[in-house]
């Protein structure tokens, strides 16, 4: 075959977007283990990857997928796993020793009914607070939420760009409808992708300090085996690397961790404001059910109702300012998931004016639908 | 509320192939003709029993909701599929049946083509009963061209397959085009709930 | 040589790094550590191609001293963190060191699928038959009937044989010495390191703080005298009769297959997958 390169224009799951996204980021490293509903970007990237000289490696559970996904890293090659809800939490562990030890990479979680085994081939929106938290110790880390296959393209290589450019690890929260909903993806052309990298040192190996504090909170990284021997470690640590008790230093180290996150506020916290400009009732909508969202909102419009979406494409670090805006502006906002309630707790949080919000929970393993929302609308 | 989008459903079961057709329905009117399309099917432990669904929606706009809400065409290869995915049909939508299994027809906005015993009997292969009922649908539904689901379906047939499938689908759209719809009820629906 | 012997070590050692080390005096982590430094030394690898990884325990903090690419993981996940790393760059020289606890109670899947994987990387594991930092409790390779922080009545458990383990599961090269026999232990290393696929090096080692002290060892010397006397050359157990290997163990090498690693096999998939 002359060109392996997919034709422009495809027919995808969301699933298989993932993948494509992944890879025009540059990805290269890929450890999975089996699970419904995200098994397909494993499968995908077991054919795609070895095309591309990159590497695919099915491990023996989820904990070892993300050991492995971190150590790629480390060795300086783009990294990526998939998983949903029990993967998911077995990945905690090694998910915290990425934040404490800056590695970038991108875990997918395509979630599913839970808790436990749950609803294995049902979507959910019950893993929300558990990317954010699902790791023991205080950490930063940013949670994207995905709703259509171009999402699936898109937020990915944006999740990549992220993680790459903060040193944290970045989540993608699917859900089984984006999952394996089939839509029409253009590809761009490879040049035509933003794709960021880690920084690199620029200092000899000799002065390479590998976490020392710098204006952006963001050290260089220097990938295993050029020259910048240092230690990585899931112990607090020191500007050098090596294990540290000391108050100070734990505290700075510490501090860091969320500043440089904190100072890329402004590109990492992304929304979606769909007839907002004038809206009084809002839905503040995330995922699959941000479609059934957008749907209701347009019933709304044609029914004289001033209705709006504000759609959280970053989930974590909490788009505040954006909600804050929407709640100032409307005089009630319904905030739908299919969870008994995690955003929508975080926008009560975020809620300092009169406008009243107003939750709509599914569990039941079923996507929230447009007809559901326009009638809670209609009573706003 | 406009109509901003045409929903299909195809139905059969497990095995009957309704997922393929309906990933080359979504090929032919998303790739070649341009159009916005969201294809979704039933997933689990159904999509392995007795019913198996998949739906395309299309529209000219992107597409929000991804799922079929209000049917225009129902494609049911069998009866158990016939009774169990007939329920968001909407008024003036088009029931398609696979007359060799489809016994008991719940609606006069209907047509009944033995796609099964076609294919059997023409093509000498039951397994493209699902490539004959693709091509009745194209036939069908205004939203899609034939050639385009021709041109697709060549594209995603495994090799050694694509000219038997091509002369399938090709029977279903002669099928189909013996079949006037202006001589069908406009609606099952009395005309003063029409507009709800 | 007694001179390289001790002047060597500091070649290799973190001068940036503040000493003293974690370990108790007498701990036979220092004499692995040590024979590892030899072994590298004698291959004649640069730093640069080592990367030292660990899990958690004692042994975890054996990387840290050495001026080498080292990665200091979560409890029993080293070999998985060693699994990405040396896939995504293959050139490098990866060593995990675990402790017994750490490669075959909480790793041990880990363990055994990274030996059925054959990728080549070196698993050094240091069995003290407890576990030690966290204060001396039963471990899969406690003995029968010994006592631990969690087995003051007798351990009821039956102990993991890790070499025996590790040959069965698939790993090319498996090898076992004790901190007591230090050269061979450099031996067996240097072969690890060499083989390709995937080399075990069991390292009987003491913690005469957290088991011996437990069970009439509680001193360095005596745990030394244990391991001496309980050690039986591999080539020499064939000729003795059941019951005189009854509670010894067997020094020597115990596997040496030479088979493709993954990664050969990797390179495999990547030139079908481009023929499309």
């Amino acid at each position: 075959m002359a060109n392996n390169d997919p034709p422009k224009k495809l027919l995808l799951q969301g699933n298989e977007a993932i993948v494509e996204g992944a890879l025009a980021a540059g990805c290269r490293f890929f450890a999975g283990y089996p699970i419904t509903p995200a098994s397909e970007i494993s499968e995908m990237m077991s054919v795609r990857l070895p095309r591309q000289d990159g590497t695919f490696i099915q491990m023996e559970d989820e904990i070892a997928s993300m050991g492995a996904v971190v150590g790629a890293s480390l060795a300086g090659v783009k990294s990526m796993t998939a998983t949903s809800g029990p993967g998911f939490s077995l990945m905690q562990e090694n998910l915290g020793f990425a934040c404490i030890t800056e590695t970038p990479c991108v875990i997918v979680n395509v979630m599913r009914g839970g808790p436990s085994t749950g609803l294995p081939t049902s979507p959910a929106q019950g893993d929300v607070m558990q990317a954010r938290w699902g790791t023991h110790g205080d950490h930063p880390v940013i949670v994207l939420a995905v709703s259509s296959v171009g999402d699936c393209f898109d937020i990915t290589i944006h999740a990549f760009n992220l993680s790459e450019k903060y040193r944290v690890p970045v989540i993608i929260l699917s859900d089984e409808v984006v999952a394996h909903t089939r839509e029409i993806l253009a590809l761009p052309a490879g040049d035509k992708i933003e794709v960021i990298d880690r920084i690199r040192p620029s200092t000899p190996p000799e002065w390479y300090i590998p976490y020392e504090e710098n204006s952006r909170g963001v050290p260089p990284m220097a990938a295993m085996g050029e020259g910048y021997r240092h230690h990585v470690t899931g112990l607090i640590h020191d500007q050098r690397g090596f294990p540290t008790q000391k108050p100070k230093e734990t505290e700075a180290f510490m501090k860091r961790l969320f500043r440089k996150i904190t100072h890329g506020f402004y590109e990492i916290q992304m929304t979606k404001s769909i007839m907002m400009e004038d809206a009084e009732v809002a839905v503040i909508a995330y995922g699959s059910v941000a479609r059934s969202a957008q749907r209701a909102v347009m019933q709304a419009r044609q029914q004289n109702i001033k209705a709006g979406l504000l759609q959280l494409i970053t989930m974590f670090p909490f788009p505040k300012n954006a909600v804050d805006t929407a709640l100032r502006q409307c005089r009630s906002v319904l905030v739908p998931e299919m969870n008994i309630g995690q955003i929508s707790r975080e926008v009560k949080r975020a809620n300092t004016s009169d406008c009243r919000v107003l939750k709509y929970n599914r569990i039941d393993g079923q996507i929230i639908t447009p007809t559901e929302i326009f009638t809670e609308l209609k009573d706003m | 509320m406009k109509e901003d989008r045409y929903e299909i459903r195809l139905s059969g079961s497990g095995g009957q192939g309704i997922i393929l057709a309906a990933v080359i329905l979504a090929e032919a009117v998303g790739i070649a003709d341009n159009k916005y399309v969201c294809q979704t099917q039933s997933y689990g432990p159904e999509a392995r029993g007795g019913k198996s669904k998949a739906e395309v929606v299309i529209s000219e706009r992107p597409i929000d909701y991804p799922k079929a809400m209000k049917l225009d065409l129902l494609l049911a290869m069998n009866q158990a599929s016939c009774d169990a995915y007939f329920y968001d049909f909407k008024p003036n939508g088009l029931l398609l049946v696979d007359s060799t299994f489809v016994e008991q027809i719940p609606t006069s906005r209907s047509v009944a083509i033995p796609f099964t015993q076609i294919a059997r009997e023409k093509l000498g292969k039951e397994i493209v009963a699902n490539m004959v009922a693709l091509g009745a649908v194209g036939q069908l539904c205004p939203m899609v061209s034939v050639s385009n689901l021709e041109k697709a379906l060549v594209a995603r047939a495994p090799k050694g397959t694509k000219e038997l499938n091509r002369k399938a689908l090709r029977e279903g759209i002669k099928a189909a085009k013996k079949f006037n719809l202006h001589a069908l009820p406009r609606s099952i629906s009395p005309e003063e709930e029409e507009e709800i | 040589m007694p001179n390289n012997a001790t002047r060597l070590p500091h070649d290799y050692l973190r001068h940036d790094k503040k000493f003293p080390h974690v370990w108790c005096p007498g701990c036979g982590n220092g004499i692995v550590l040590g024979s590892l430094i030899r072994a590298i030394d004698n291959i004649g690898l640069e730093k640069d191609e080592i990367v030292m990884a660990s899990g958690i325990g004692c042994s975890g903090r054996l990387p840290v001293y050495v001026d080498f690419n080292t990665l200091h993981t979560t409890h029993g996940r080293a070999l998985t963190f060693a699994t990405g790393i040396k896939l995504a760059k293959p050139s490098l020289k990866v060593i995990a060191v675990m402790g017994d606890g750490d490669a075959t109670a909480i790793g041990g899947n880990h363990f055994i699928h990274a030996a059925r994987r054959n990728l080549d990387l070196t698993a050094i594991i240091i069995n003290n038959q407890i576990f030690g930092m966290t204060g001396g409790q039963y471990s899969p390779t406690t003995p029968y009937g010994c006592k631990a922080s969690t087995a003051l009545y007798g351990n009821i458990e039956h102990a993991f044989s890790i070499a025996e383990l590790a040959v069965t599961a698939g790993a090319s090269y498996v090898a076992r010495s004790s901190v007591f026999h230090a050269k061979l232990l450099d031996k067996i290393i240097a072969q690890g390191i060499q083989r390709r696929g995937f080399s075990v090096i069991v390292a009987m080692s003491n913690c005469h703080v957290q088991y011996g002290r437990r069970n009439q060892m509680g001193s360095p010397v005596i745990m030394m005298e244990w391991l001496r006397d309980h050690a039986v050359r591999i080539e020499k157990a064939g000729d003795l009769p059941a019951k005189d290997l009854q509670d010894k163990f067997t020094i020597g090498v115990l596997a040496d297959v030479d088979k493709p690693d993954y990664i050969e096999e990797y390179q495999k998939i990547r030139e079908r997958a481009k023929e499309g």
